[in-house]
């Protein structure tokens, strides 16, 4: 993890060669080769309290290979599992490496005008649709990895929710990782328009034979006026890859998200989860759970701005750090001007299982209204003893109960999660985390 | 199987270096119910608590045996496997985990690895006793006392008690704050338990949850040990005369011992 490169190994052929091979319009190829050349110049983000300068986000290979299957039977044992039995036929789009492999969307959904598919075939099939939401909450050239990201995209998926359009059954991606040394840049795009609903649900994993890779994701969520979002994420990257993963949503008037995440990474990691309350009356309730283990470094900020009157968010942050792990976690909650009858409130605990572990909650206010109500908390502590008495003197042994209330802690999250498969994923990873 | 037993001599309590318990005696047998009753702060929890292992109390001296098995060298936990349970004045909440969970792992933690309860028999057991106390079918479901009221959490606390089926349990002012219906739910789960294998020391301020838990043997606690013991008409006469009347009786000094 400590190789020290700071630029892709890479030249602007390279890029140029992938992105016609892929068949990619114009447009998204300028972007492609305008990022490429900032990435040299653009330095690392400076994430709060923690060093990233000697990680490694440059050196991977970019163009891997996955397996094409035609059956979902046919796909490594480590993604069925996330798959739910009952629905063999659900809406799903499964990558592998930097390809996609598996895609399904019921024939209901489609006719109703719902895209779902992997950003490559979105760009060639509903370019105009994706250039209006490329890169929308955030800048390409915001810095070295959002411009890393935009140059070296080998993957994504792009779900469209028409107008009017409620989905029940959740949505589903899967990226799974197996090539050695593979580097994944995602993109995802969710849009649900006006007064539709959706439950979109990813889920990234990597086998431990990728050794050192990177994964730059970028997910972009916009909520349409009083339309409903449910995004729920497990990340599972093994202990070699370095992650930057940035999810970001806008809301529009009355519209509302819910952000459902499990960031369960072995390796180093920044995290970056934005949302920003543009509209009137538009509300986001963000629950972040995370573990740190072995060495492990890293960041989660979780940002929320309320620039719409009468917007609410709640943000809730729980980690736990083990063995030498050392955590940050930011979370702020920014009332603009204007925003009058805004309410945000934001919990951030932090629980604490080894001696060598460290973890540091921010709780960050910033408001420039009067009007509002605004509240936080952070904590960082040890298991509470009384808890563990009151297990204990039902005869489960002190690590049984430290386990069961690790894994109550880490409930909130794993409680959202609509997909059975998913649930158990995340809930297997507590328990292997933490064991 | 002969009755058990829980025998404690002489035990002496103290709390962060401060006496609360001193010179404690008392012997229950299978089949038996004892009330522990006496004026708030002469140290009734502390020799609950010290019982059961909480390691804010520390036992300076005396014994505690069950079954001759001297258990103030065990653990919390094993003194729990070993037959012991105590239900708490406060009760911890445990939140994320759900009450079917905590009971199926305490149940398979006294079992051991390989006799674990089957799933099913588990669950029928559950819905059986949840019925006699009368407890919705939710309470299953919700997690470990979060957001129970009182009396929920009293009523958990019994739920426990007869789900593990403990030689001996404690009950600590377990009718506190409670209405007199869950009072009788109370007394309907600890009267269900009532064999010769099992024994029961309540402690209590009040005559009136021994209106429906008939008690073999009345002891007063005051000043950190027992002063009088005595049968049923004991608790009565207490409700009668106060504390204040059997102080003076038996030449009792208030010190400043408090309840920890």
């Amino acid at each position: 993890m400590s190789t020290q490169l700071k630029n892709l190994p890479l030249d602007a052929e390279n890029i140029i060669n992938f992105s016609s091979h892929r068949n990619e319009p114009k447009w998204f190829t300028n972007i492609r080769l305008k990022a490429f050349e900032l990435a040299a110049k653009l330095p690392l983000p400076k994430p709060e309290k923690t060093r990233i300068d000697d990680w490694n986000f440059t050196d991977f290979r970019f163009d891997t290979k996955g397996t094409s299957v035609k059956s979902l039977n046919d796909l490594p044992e480590p993604v069925r599992q996330l798959l739910d039995e009952t629905e063999q036929a659900g809406s799903v789009l499964i990558h592998h490496n930097s390809e996609p492999v598996f895609a399904n969307l019921t024939e209901d959904l489609k006719n109703k005008g719902v895209i779902f598919t992997d950003l490559a075939t979105a760009i060639q099939e509903h370019g105009d649709l994706v250039q209006k939401y490329y890169f929308k909450t955030d800048k390409w050239d915001k810095h070295k990895l959002t411009a890393i990201h935009a140059a070296l995209i080998n993957g994504g998926s792009f779900l469209y929710v028409p107008k009017n359009v409620q989905i029940e059954t959740p949505i589903q991606a899967i990226y799974f990782q197996d090539a050695s040394s593979s580097g994944l840049m995602a993109h995802t795009i969710v849009v649900c328009e006006r007064g539709s609903s959706v439950t979109y649900v990813e889920s990234y994993l990597s086998d431990s034979s990728v050794g050192s890779g990177a994964a730059n994701l970028i997910s972009e969520v916009f909520v349409g006026e009083n339309a409903r979002i449910k995004f729920g994420a497990v990340d599972h990257f093994s202990s070699g890859v370095v992650s930057y993963v940035s999810r970001k949503a806008k809301v529009e008037k009355d519209g509302s998200l819910q952000w459902a995440l499990g960031q369960m990474n072995d390796g180093y990691t920044v995290s970056e989860n934005d949302t920003n309350l543009e509209g009137d009356g538009s509300s986001v309730d963000t629950k972040v759970v995370s573990i740190g283990s072995g060495a492990q470094k890293q960041n989660f900020d979780n940002y929320i701005r309320h620039a719409g009157k009468a917007t609410t968010s709640r943000l809730l942050v729980r980690g736990v750090q083990k063995d030498s792990a050392h955590s940050i976690f930011n979370a702020i909650t920014k009332i603009e001007h204007g925003a009058s009858k805004a309410d945000g409130e934001q919990t951030q605990r932090v629980l604490m299982l080894s001696k060598d572990a460290r973890g540091d909650a921010n709780p960050i206010l910033l408001i420039d209204e009067y009007d509002v109500i605004a509240g936080h908390a952070a904590s960082v502590g040890r298991v509470d003893p009384a808890q563990l008495y009151y297990l204990m003197s039902r005869g489960i042994s002190k690590e049984i109960a430290e386990k069961l209330i690790v894994e109550g802690f880490l409930e909130p999250v794993v409680d959202l999660l609509p997909i059975e498969g998913v649930k158990k994923q995340l809930s297997e990873l507590i328990e292997r985390k933490v064991g | 199987m002969t009755a058990p037993e829980l025998k404690i001599e002489d035990l002496h309590v103290s709390v962060e270096g401060k006496s609360i318990v001193k010179g404690f005696n008392l012997d229950i047998k299978g089949g038996e119910i004892h009330a522990l009753m006496g004026p708030n702060g002469t140290g009734k929890s502390t020799v609950a608590s010290a019982i059961m292992g909480h390691p804010k109390y520390e036992v300076t001296q005396g014994s505690v045996t069950l079954d001759g098995r001297n258990i103030l060298e065990m653990a919390v936990d094993e003194r729990a496997r070993a037959g012991l349970f105590l239900a708490m004045q406060y009760p911890s909440e445990v939140s994320g985990v759900t009450n079917a969970d905590f009971l199926r792992t305490a149940i398979n933690g006294r079992r051991g690895e390989g006799n674990e309860i089957p799933l099913m028999k588990f669950i029928k057991t559950m819905d059986k006793k949840m019925q006699l106390l009368e407890m919705d079918q939710s309470f299953a479901e919700r997690y470990v006392n979060e957001g129970f009221s009182g009396g929920e959490k009293k009523r958990n606390e019994i739920l426990q008690l007869m789900m593990l089926e403990p030689e001996f349990a404690i009950l600590d002012e377990i009718d506190s704050g409670l209405d007199i219906d869950a009072l009788k739910w109370v007394a309907k789960g600890v009267n269900a338990m009532r064999s010769d294998h099992f024994g029961c020391l309540i402690i209590t301020h009040y005559q009136r949850l021994l209106n429906y838990i008939k008690p073999d043997k009345v002891h007063v606690m005051m000043n950190g040990r027992i002063v009088t013991t005595g049968g049923p008409e004991l608790a009565l006469r207490l409700e009668d005369e106060g504390y204040d009347g059997m102080k003076a009786e038996l030449g009792i000094k208030d010190d400043e011992t408090v309840e920890a």
